[in-house]
């Protein structure tokens, strides 16, 4: 075994000790953690956040990658270690060989057989026309007919499993936090029913294929997972890429205002103006272009399309920074004038002390709220920059490639609808947490609505 | 008002040239005419002296920024960059890549953009506000929380599903209009409505949330209360004060839009096969033809600038407080 470290892994990991270390120190200001306990002292708030943290559980675990050694071929002695050009993921082994699992082409959910006629041969020799049984699939079963009683009777012995192992991931929890005044119970249920879940789905992926297969053959269910880390980390990526520059050249526009102020406010009007599709898409295809005149850069093929995707991240993060930039520029402008600053500059605080002890502590909440806010639009984001073809390296899951590859299977007969479920299930799910998390969060931070519940 | 306007386009002029730069650099930095000139012509007939023809015959030949060997103004003008991106000043867009004629392209296909987005548009805004305006009717109430709800879970679905789904159902399963084309004569509005249906219906869920926001924030100026204290109905505090006074941040984020309608919208006009400039704009991405995507970035920032000064024009409109100088 030989851990690969990709650049995005490095990235989402920095990232994660941040954001631990951002909140951690966020804790210390009493009037944060108050708008904190505000937004987890609601279920729903409960719900999301645990939700949000699943997503991120798995696109980290996703995250920790490594290469198989191979085994050596029979009767080759050498000390030499070869290892499998596919890079596998802690995720790949927790879920079991859930993406080895390969029919010939699309199945539907649970089906037995193929979803598309082939030519076989049958007992006697004689060529014939029919659906194949699927490799993997229902061939532990004598009859087809027990198919349903089968399925029973596994996903009861699932569940109790994940009962099993939810309990002991709860109750840990309960006995520290019982007492808790937040909602902890909302958090537990979702907690139970996440675990529920996939316990059943990885126990039942052994025997069955859960959301079908794909054009491919590929396992949807699998593909459906292996899209989380590239929703998750996209949407944070960007953000990450974005927030440096937005806040930087915000704060300094609205401080030192004068020319400083003109070429910002030019750059982002500059910026804004042009079509964002246009310039993510033509941004794209030169790196694109980029790469294919340097093909000897990469040496797996998983590393050029990390790199494809890491482009993309700077590309979304570089393109979009114009509107918290506005933001921001607009706050500095209303605190610079305020007492303090004032009394500051009249104390002779040099001006990096200033921006960085009254300025910026006083911007926090609206970068707050527009990473949350900017995290689902990114995800969506990303479905249609596949659709377009400048999304995400094909070979790397993701939703908008598997919705692409999908977009016209409907109009089959009978529709192959499963892969597009897949999709749409997983994305749905996280684009909502993130969307309801984040309207907790801006009722809690953003000054406008604390005062409009202040008056009422 | 007239110097008003004259004053914001003359200050366009800087932010037009930076986009213009900004692309070119973008697409030059990378690709040289050399790999251009490649890429066009396959990897079968590459010679130095067939690189070089399609260089002077598409006019790459020259420096890209400023050519030395020219006389005086001559630096700066015989240069691709000049010859390439400044003529679009003149709208003159040029032929792209594969030698069309842009200017003829875009003016034909503006037409079936804009029979599809002018009534998503207007039919989206009346929508939204309706809904919007119900909701806050029942604010405070049990439905008025479902509302929100069910508005951040539409937020929440992508937009490829909406028109896959719109597709699936209408046109599909029940047949009732065709599932894409479109035909200019007779019954072009067959293939109008369900685009129009999707789109309107993809708008819902943000549009009508951020209206009811708006109206919320005004419904709790003192103004609504005086007059509920007065012994205003519901229904006349709702549409004769909030309505009005909530003008103005509508018209902020509203107006923008208008101008950009030319351009029709990438996804819709992709999936229903309507020929206007979204899915020329597609086909060019996809196509690497950026003759056609430097010339849609220029008309698209164009047409935002003239969306910012229409808003600020409407503002004196809607509110007579407002005054331009």
């Amino acid at each position: 075994m030989k851990p690969v470290l990709l650049w995005s892994d490095a990235l989402i990991f920095m990232l994660v000790i941040a954001l631990v270390i951002f909140f951690y120190k966020l804790r210390e200001d009493p009037q944060t953690r108050e708008r904190w306990g505000q937004v987890f002292s609601s279920r729903l708030g409960m719900i999301a956040f645990t939700i949000i943290i699943t997503y991120v559980g798995v696109a980290l675990l996703d995250s920790l990658h490594f290469r198989r050694a191979l085994e050596n071929p029979e009767g080759l002695q050498t000390e030499e270690v070869f290892y499998d050009n596919k890079v596998t993921s802690v995720l790949d082994v927790m879920l079991d060989g859930m993406g080895d699992r390969f029919e010939r082409t699309y199945s539907a959910p649970f089906a037995l057989k193929s979803f598309e006629k082939q030519n076989m041969k049958d007992e006697q020799g004689n060529s014939i026309r029919d659906f194949p049984q699927l490799k993997h699939a229902g061939t532990h079963l004598a009859d087809p007919s027990e198919r349903g009683a089968d399925l029973l009777a596994k996903s009861l012995v699932a569940l109790l499993w994940g009962v099993l192992i939810a309990a002991i991931v709860i109750a840990p929890q309960w006995l520290l936090l019982r007492n808790s005044y937040n909602p902890w119970h909302a958090s537990w249920g979702v907690q139970l029913v996440v675990i529920c879940f996939f316990t059943w789905l990885v126990s039942i992926s052994h025997h069955y294929h859960v959301l079908g297969t794909d054009k491919g053959g590929a396992d949807v269910a699998y593909q459906s997972i292996k899209g989380i880390r590239t929703g998750v980390l996209l949407g944070t990526l960007s953000t990450l890429v974005m927030l440096p520059i937005a806040v930087s050249l915000g704060v300094m526009a609205g401080y030192f205002k004068g020319w400083v102020d003109d070429v910002v406010q030019y750059l982002y009007t500059t910026l804004s103006s042009i079509p964002g599709i246009l310039l993510i898409a033509a941004s794209v295809l030169l790196f694109q272009v980029y790469i294919d005149l340097n093909p000897d850069f990469f040496s797996i093929g998983m590393e050029k399309a990390d790199a494809k995707f890491i482009a993309l991240c700077f590309i979304l993060g570089v393109t979009s920074w114009s509107t918290l930039c506005r933001l921001i520029r607009a706050e500095t402008l209303k605190i610079s004038q305020l007492g303090y600053v004032q009394a500051a500059h009249a104390f002779g605080v040099s001006h990096f002390r200033i921006l960085s002890r009254h300025i910026l502590p006083n911007v926090v909440h609206i970068i707050l709220i527009t990473f949350v806010l900017d995290f689902s639009a990114l995800v969506l984001a990303e479905a249609v920059l596949s659709y377009i073809g400048v999304g995400i390296d094909p070979s790397m899951g993701s939703w908008g490639n598997m919705i692409n590859g999908a977009r016209s299977e409907l109009s089959r007969e009978p529709a192959v609808w499963w892969t597009l479920t897949g999709a749409f299930f997983f994305m749905f799910i996280l684009v909502l947490a993130a969307n309801l998390f984040s309207d907790l969060v801006r009722d809690a931070f953003d000054p406008r609505t604390i005062n409009r519940r202040a008056d009422s | 008002m007239l110097a008003y306007i004259i004053r914001r386009l003359i200050y366009a002029i800087p932010i037009l040239i930076g986009v213009n730069l900004l692309t070119f650099t973008l697409f030059f930095v990378v690709n040289s005419p050399d790999d251009m000139a490649v890429s066009q012509l396959g990897d079968k007939y590459v010679t130095p002296e067939a690189i070089q023809k399609w260089k002077v015959k598409n006019g790459y030949d020259k420096p890209l920024f400023i050519n030395d060997e020219a006389e005086g103004l001559g630096a700066v003008t015989e240069t691709i960059f000049f010859n390439k991106s400044v003529r679009l000043f003149a709208f003159d867009f040029g032929r792209s890549e594969s030698g069309r004629d842009i200017t003829t392209d875009v003016s034909t296909r503006m037409w079936p953009s804009l029979a599809v987005a002018l009534p998503t548009f207007a039919v989206g805004i009346w929508v939204n506000i309706c809904v919007a305006l119900m909701v806050v009717m029942f604010h405070g109430t049990r439905l008025d929380r479902w509302a929100v709800f069910v508005f951040v879970a539409l937020m929440s679905i992508s937009y490829l599903f909406y028109i896959i789904g719109g597709q699936y159902l209408v046109a599909k399963t029940w047949k009732l209009v065709p599932v894409s084309g479109f035909h200019s004569e007779g019954q072009i509005w067959r293939f109008l409505i369900l685009p129009v249906l999707v789109g309107v219906v993809a708008g819902i869920g943000s549009g009508a949330r951020w209206y009811r926001t708006l109206f919320l924030e005004e419904a709790n100026q003192d103004y609504v209360r005086t007059a509920r204290a007065k012994g205003a109905s519901e229904i006349s505090i709702l549409f004769r004060h909030i309505l009005p006074n909530a003008l103005i941040p509508i018209l902020t984020g509203v107006v923008v839009l208008i101008p950009a309608l030319f351009m029709g919208s990438l996804l819709i006009e992709s999936f229903f096969g309507i020929p206007g400039l979204g899915s020329y704009m597609l086909d060019a991405i996809k196509s690497q033809d950026f003759a056609i995507v430097r010339t849609m970035v220029f008309i698209g920032s164009i047409l935002y600038i003239i969306g910012l000064i229409l808003t600020d024009i409407s503002y004196t409109w809607a509110d007579p407080r407002v005054r331009l100088n």
